[in-house]
């Protein structure tokens, strides 16, 4: 199966090549990189051509790659500064709405990857696109292509605020009417910006700050370098993000 | 004297007893027609990926079960099998053998639950007292390795939590069971459960019939289901059907044959597909998918009879080490300590693993950035791709469509809402 995929890469790259960013192979996977002005065109392409016919869209998921890599507990300095024992940093939405981190400027930060699935080949692969602006992350929207399309794209759009462009009914889907924010961005708290309760006095449902509950998480985030993980990883270095 | 005919908006759900949960379903209707259906969604939403990027990857196993909560194993396996992948542990056999019979065990859980439900949205009320007695006797089986009648936290990354036990539990006599009721209930529970399954799937088979006898030729349920919600295949594709509804339009399209994982390459079935894409060809491709879950089932359990062996990789950064080794060796002990309270870090990548879930595929997209948490996770569920077709199958049906369709879909909002 392995080499077929490896042939597969390179017939996209041999007929893609200059639509696309790179085209990588990763054990049975194969990830295409795609510039958002060229995204639709290589859909298309993947799509139509008989000899990719990936006619099935299986799913859209957008990515904020702000704070990748980022830990709470250094572990690589130990012998220097001995063992740090307090939790540093803020992780994934250890803080609150008030003290979330501020976005670096120019990261391209938000991304989407799309899985796409050929019936006819037995095939799959993916695409990812990155937004160039990160105040306001635009990609082409692929309803037109794929109709199933309209609903990940509205639960990217709500989650992360990634625009589509193109979209026909571009609302938000998960999140409570009203709502205002996107929750799974990585400057989203986890314990969310609003909270809810009945008020006795106005006698209806008000929204106000959070403060029944504290931003904690149990266990530090870490990135550490066990040798027997050391092989997988090798396997995986070249996967890593570097568009 | 002319008279304005306009079309009136309903309200169907989120309180509704055909709405399956949480579904808010406004309706655009022309008389009894519908025009136009537009689905809310989302009041069932919990951020489990949002969850899942805060904590050790094995404590969000135990989430997954709550995604579709009726096929709880299957959401499991596709996260467990993309983090086995980005880390590169390979289960041993046994434990394949294991998560492919829990799969299957699962696929008919959630079959049964869904004939009840569809037959009672429809009209038809034995059925779901039918079937209902049929699931009591997996679940059993759920409770048997876990613990957990429902949200069983049985995989592991690397294998299952423990081995399948040697006993049965058995009811115990009370008030409301004694005598020969006692006897009836206990009679499959004497021996393993592997015993007990094989009691269950000599047995199953002829419960299929009888639910098939109360609908297969019912004149109302045929009249609920034929020609109803008719999917053609170009459709079925174009919105990213998968699963029954996908294979009840004719496209003989099953990962367990087509990406094989587990060990569903070493077992014989048959995939059913249906031939007119409505209500009625899924019906059947549903049942007759029973029935081959079953056949499954069997082959599992005689090979599990014959090899036993781990269930669980040997690796300790992975799997923790046993207790009596714990006793004695001061690295498991460390291990142990490590991997309970920091967990495991996978190495950077992303990958995409999809299982065939009962309801269609269900896939995990997983980004790592090396660290003991993921970065991202996503969660295809294929109910969110059915359900998102709903304005272009029910427009022009009569409003009881609606709900046969609601049905047919197989909705379950834990996993649509996330």
């Amino acid at each position: 199966m392995s080499s077929e995929v490896a042939t597969l890469a390179q017939r996209i790259e041999a007929q893609l090549g200059e639509q696309i960013i790179a085209v990588r192979q990763w054990r049975d996977e194969t990830l295409v990189d795609v510039l958002p002005e060229n995204w639709l065109a290589v859909a298309r392409h993947l799509r139509d051509e008989p000899e990719f016919r990936f006619e099935q869209l299986i799913d859209v998921c957008g990515v904020d790659y702000l704070s990748y890599g980022q830990v709470e507990w250094d572990t690589d300095d130990v012998s220097a500064t001995g063992f740090s024992r307090a939790v540093e940093g803020e992780g994934a939405g250890r803080f609150d709405w008030e003290e979330r981190p501020r976005e670096v400027a120019g990261s391209k930060r938000f991304g989407v990857a799309v899985q796409l699935t050929s019936i006819t080949h037995n095939r799959r692969v993916r695409l990812r696109c990155r937004a160039l602006d990160d105040a306001l992350p635009v990609v082409p929207s692929l309803v037109a292509l794929w109709p199933v399309a309209n609903w990940f794209e509205r639960e990217a759009f709500d989650l992360f605020g990634i625009v589509f462009e193109g979209h026909p009914d571009l609302r938000r889907i998960l999140t409570d009417y009203g709502f205002v924010g996107h929750p799974f961005r990585k400057d989203f708290p986890l314990i969310g910006n609003v909270e809810v309760r009945f008020d006795e006095a106005l006698g209806r449902v008000i929204y106000e700050p959070v403060t029944s509950v504290v931003p904690r998480v149990t266990v530090p985030r870490v990135i550490r370098d066990d040798s027997d993980m050391l092989q997988a990883r090798a396997e995986a270095a070249d996967h890593w993000r570097d568009n | 004297m002319a008279q304005e005919i306009r079309n009136y908006t309903i309200n169907f759900g989120p309180q509704h007893p055909a709405a399956h949960g949480v579904l808010r379903l406004v309706l655009e209707m022309d008389g009894e027609t519908v025009v136009r259906a537009d689905p809310h969604i989302g009041l069932l939403h919990r951020g489990t990926e949002k969850l899942a990027e805060s904590k050790p990857f094995n404590h969000s196993i135990g989430y997954m079960d709550r995604l579709d909560y009726v096929s709880m194993m299957c959401n499991e396996h596709a996260y467990v099998r993309a983090i086995e992948k980005l880390m590169g542990v390979e289960p041993p056999s046994r434990a394949q053998y294991i998560r492919t019979l829990f799969d299957e065990i699962t696929r008919i859980l959630n079959h049964l639950m869904w004939i009840g439900s569809n037959a009672l949205d429809l009209g038809a009320m034995a059925v779901f007292l039918y079937a209902f007695r049929e699931r009591e006797e997996l679940m059993d089986c759920y409770e048997a390795v876990s613990g957990a009648r429902l949200h069983a936290t049985y995989y592991r990354p690397g294998g299952v939590y423990r081995d399948l036990p040697d006993k049965m539990p058995q009811y115990k006599e009370s008030r409301w069971h004694k005598g020969n009721d006692l006897n009836r209930r206990n009679a499959w529970r004497e021996g393993s459960m592997l015993d007990y399954l094989d009691a269950f799937t000599d047995d199953f088979p002829h419960k299929v019939d009888e639910y098939e006898t109360l609908l297969t030729d019912n004149r109302i349920w045929k009249q609920r289901t034929v020609s109803i919600g008719v999917v053609s295949p170009e459709q079925a594709l174009a919105w990213g059907m998968t699963g029954p509804m996908l294979r009840g339009s004719g496209v003989e399209w099953d990962l367990r044959k087509k990406q094989p994982y587990a060990m569903y390459d070493q077992m014989d079935f048959d995939i059913p597909v249906g031939v007119n894409g409505d209500c009625y060809d899924r019906y059947l491709v549903r049942v007759a998918e029973m029935r081959q879950s079953n056949r499954i089932i069997k082959q599992c359990v005689a090979w599990l009879r014959a090899n036993p062996g781990p269930v669980i990789v040997q690796n300790y950064k992975v799997a923790p080490p046993k207790r009596e080794e714990m006793k004695e060796s001061m690295e498991a002990l460390i291990h142990h300590f490590k991997l309970f309270s920091e967990g495991y870090c996978v190495p950077a990548g992303e990958t995409y693993c999809a299982v065939e879930a009962p309801k269609g595929e269900f896939g995990c997209y997983l980004v790592s950035d090396g660290a003991n948490k993921p970065f991202r996770v996503h969660l295809r569920a294929p109910g969110f791709a059915h359900l998102s077709s709903m304005d272009t199958v029910v427009s022009g049906h009569m409003l009881p469509d609606v709900v046969a369709m609601i049905g047919t879909y197989d909705v379950v909002f834990g996993e649509i809402d996330r």
